[in-house]
């Protein structure tokens, strides 16, 4: 029983709590892919700047002596998402607007976007530094443990407070996003300007109102993305620029352009990462009884060595661009 | 015509601008060695001849081929892991144990797992199609991993406990600068056939998957690259200024010596790369190249292989990064691949690129030695502009800025995103965009 719940909190949960960081994370750039036809590569950055813009907000709650049964960071949230939402627009209309209109290919938008990154990374550790924040200075991080001994396991399950409100969040704001993209008028013209964006211009959508809402979804998402991560773990500079790169891997092998093959593709590799690292001999080691003498299993029996596990993903990314070169789901090109 | 129209005219001719810019660069680099002084001066200056190297190699990935190749960390790393390899001084711990021997069996099992999957793949001659033919090659694939595994965790693992790790060869240096521009063509062969049938974004993201798995590699092979230990000193093609200073000459003069030294054959290296480059894209080859970027669909149907020369150029420019790897690692003296990082290492060359002007190798030279320059001035620049300022709020009453080291050093990431954005808003062709000129 312990083996089992060794794996349910080192797999399940762990693979859980990364797959909706890279889900949110990739639905943003896959929005962005399929309205724009650019990789948007600071979307990183942009969870990032949702983290610190929430970490401001707590910090300005803490002084004014305001005190809630959740955490903080996760209190401020919608004020954090609406402020993400505006700089999100912001950052298009001051960078990526102008080169739209004078029909800058793909390629000058990818490396705007990079442009965009460096200044919104140095901006970041000019205002915070580079030091490690967190949002748990002032109040405790709770840690729930659900009793197994009923079932004859001797460890709890242990989760924290962050990853159980980021599943919530999570699932909630996909089946918002779901209901948007199908229900809405809006949402509909989102989906067909990303299926074919001179029909959909032709059709008398209003593009410009489109892409507007796909900075403001993508913006918000990725500050809900960056919030999680930082109460999660903590608060850094470079909290996000170090995932962005599974982000797009997922959002690649999902298929770009997919909303919903975002999600499975942040999913899969979250948790293909997870498990490549997993040492499967603490689960086996009921085995070791029945194993014949001699044969008794190694002490390290995980498919990978722990310091390749970001490479995990990118090789499911290549190993994916070379049997469907655009993804799960069929995804757009430029 | 008045004389601000004749002005904009003259400067626009591509020959007067790029010898203006260039004029320009010059006093800029004499400015920065009067500030410094002469001998930091030299060293910006090879820095900057070994950025040139690798600019170029882009420039004829992207601006004669237009290939996205976003992997460049990756080929400097293994042209630093080359260069060590060439020309450390030889490990006899190692060569005295039973270390070559695991490798060796490692390099044996590595071969049978290849041969395995070579075989995998052969089923499809035996008509095997479909799910069972994917499900014989990635077993097949799987089996000659764990195959590997097995032979090389223990090796590693003997090296590291007993030799430290594998050494190098003590061979010269430049040897090792050639055997970095082999390796990396070797790579980005590999790197080429698997990703370039890809398009613009995907290719992109692919290659920097690619250049991180390559550093996670480099990384963590403690017994092949001694890790984040990082392997040093290496030694120079040239003097070095100790042994200058044995021969007798002071302490000052001697790392002004040994860096002209070391600029003189980074420089003469360079000019021969970059003339040999030149010719080629002025001639019949360049034309090519210039065909098959500009419309790929239409020089395939007049018989060109396209995707076989995207590969040349691939590997071309690779070598050229290696080569450039190589060279800043012998001469820095140190080979440590947690220093390297995509900011400073891949995006920072896109940049050298376009604001230069891609397509154009004397714009590239400029745009590499200009954004090479303004880097490493940005951060003394930042320290002057924040002191002067932390001594402000300070009279202020406000305190000292806290961090003032690390803030100024992170001023230079946010100039380089502003040069980006502002290059490619008013240049979008780089500051000496290409001419089609024809030399043969």
């Amino acid at each position: 029983m312990d083996e089992l719940i060794f794996f349910i909190n080192r797999v399940l949960i762990s693979g859980t709590v990364l797959g909706s960081i890279y889900a949110l994370g990739a639905i943003g750039v896959t929005l962005i892919f399929g309205i724009l036809r650019f990789a948007h590569f600071a979307h990183g950055d942009m969870m990032t700047m949702g983290a610190f813009v929430a970490f401001v907000l707590a910090g300005l709650c803490t002084a004014l002596g305001i005190v809630t049964p959740l955490p903080t960071g996760f209190v401020v949230l919608p004020v954090a998402m609406v402020i993400a939402a505006f700089l999100a627009l912001g950052i298009d209309k001051g960078f990526y607007a102008p080169l739209r209109k004078r029909g800058a290919k793909p390629v000058t938008m990818l490396i705007a976007s990079i442009g965009v990154t460096l200044m919104i990374q140095g901006l970041i550790r000019l205002i915070f530094g580079s030091g490690t924040r967190s949002f748990y200075d002032t109040e405790p991080k709770d840690i729930f443990r659900i009793d197994m001994s009923a079932l004859g396991g001797t460890r709890p399950i242990s989760i924290t407070e962050p990853q159980v409100l980021m599943f919530v969040v999570t699932a909630l704001l996909v089946i918002a996003l779901h209901l948007f993209l199908t229900r809405s008028r809006l949402g509909k013209a989102m989906r067909a300007m990303a299926d074919n964006a001179d029909l959909a211009q032709v059709s008398g959508i209003n593009t410009a109102l489109v892409v507007r809402v796909t900075w403001v979804i993508a913006g918000s998402l990725a500050c809900v993305a960056g919030v999680m991560l930082a109460l999660d773990v903590a608060l850094m500079p470079d909290l996000a620029f170090n995932i962005v790169l599974p982000i797009f891997a997922a959002a690649i092998v999902g298929g770009l352009g997919h909303a919903y093959g975002a999600i499975v593709g942040g999913f899969l590799i979250a948790f293909a990462e997870t498990l490549a690292v997993f040492n499967w001999t603490a689960v086996l080691r009921p085995l070791n009884g029945i194993l014949p003498e001699g044969m008794a299993l190694p002490a390290n029996l995980a498919l990978v060595p722990t310091e390749y596990k970001l490479t995990v993903a990118f090789v499911i990314l290549v190993v994916t661009l070379l049997v469907r070169p655009t993804g799960i789901f069929k995804g757009v090109s430029t | 015509m008045s004389a601000a129209e004749a002005e904009t005219r003259w400067l626009d001719r591509p020959l007067y601008r790029g010898i203006a810019l260039f004029v320009a660069l010059f006093f800029l680099v004499a400015a920065a060695g009067v500030s410094q002084g002469s001998a930091s001066m030299l060293l910006i200056l090879v820095q900057a001849t070994g950025f040139a190297l690798i600019a170029l190699g882009l420039n004829i990935q992207w601006g004669y081929g237009g290939l996205f190749n976003f992997a460049i960390m990756g080929f400097l790393m293994v042209g630093g892991a080359a260069v060590t390899f060439i020309s450390y001084p030889v490990n006899a711990s190692f060569w005295n144990s039973d270390g070559p021997m695991l490798l060796g069996r490692a390099l044996l099992a590595f071969l049978i797992g290849a041969a395995l999957v070579y075989a995998a793949r052969q089923t499809r001659r035996l008509g095997l199609r479909g799910f069972f033919y994917g499900l014989v090659v990635v077993l097949a694939w799987f089996i000659a991993y764990v195959i590997y595994r097995s032979q090389i965790d223990p090796a590693a693992a003997y090296i590291e406990s007993t030799a430290g790790f594998v050494g190098g060869l003590g061979l010269n240096p430049v040897l090792g600068w050639l055997f970095g521009g082999l390796l990396a063509a070797a790579i980005a062969y590999f790197v080429g056939r698997i990703s370039l049938g890809l398009r613009t974004d995907y290719l992109a993201i692919a290659t920097i998957g690619i250049s991180e798995i390559l550093r996670a590699l480099i990384k963590n092979m403690d017994w092949l690259t001694r890790g984040t230990m990082s392997v040093s000193p290496m030694p120079w093609p040239t003097p070095l200024p100790q042994a200058l200073q044995a021969n007798g000459v002071g302490i000052a003069d001697s790392f002004v010596q040994a860096r002209l030294g070391f600029l003189a054959l980074a420089v003469a290296l360079l000019v021969i790369i970059f003339y040999v480059v030149q010719r080629a894209y002025g001639g019949p080859w360049g034309r090519m190249m210039r065909a098959i970027r500009d419309n790929h669909i239409a020089a395939g149907s007049m018989g060109k292989d396209v995707t076989g020369r995207q590969l040349e150029l691939f590997v071309l420019g690779s070598v050229l990064m290696g080569i450039g790897g190589a060279m800043l690692v012998s001469f820095s003296q140190i080979f440590d691949p947690s220093g390297y990082q995509p900011i400073n290492h891949t995006f920072m060359i896109w940049v050298m690129v376009i604001v230069g002007g891609s397509g154009n190798s004397w714009g590239v030279l400029l745009g590499s030695l200009l954004i090479y320059v303004v880097w490493v001035l940005s951060d003394p620049a930042a320290q002057l502009i924040f002191v002067n300022l932390s001594t402000l709020t300070q009279h202020m009453g406000w305190g000292a800025i806290p961090e003032i080291d690390s803030r100024a050093l992170q001023m230079r990431v946010f100039v380089l995103g502003v040069v980006i954005t502002i290059a490619l808003r008013f240049a979008p062709k780089g500051l000496i965009p290409e001419v089609i000129r024809r030399e043969g």
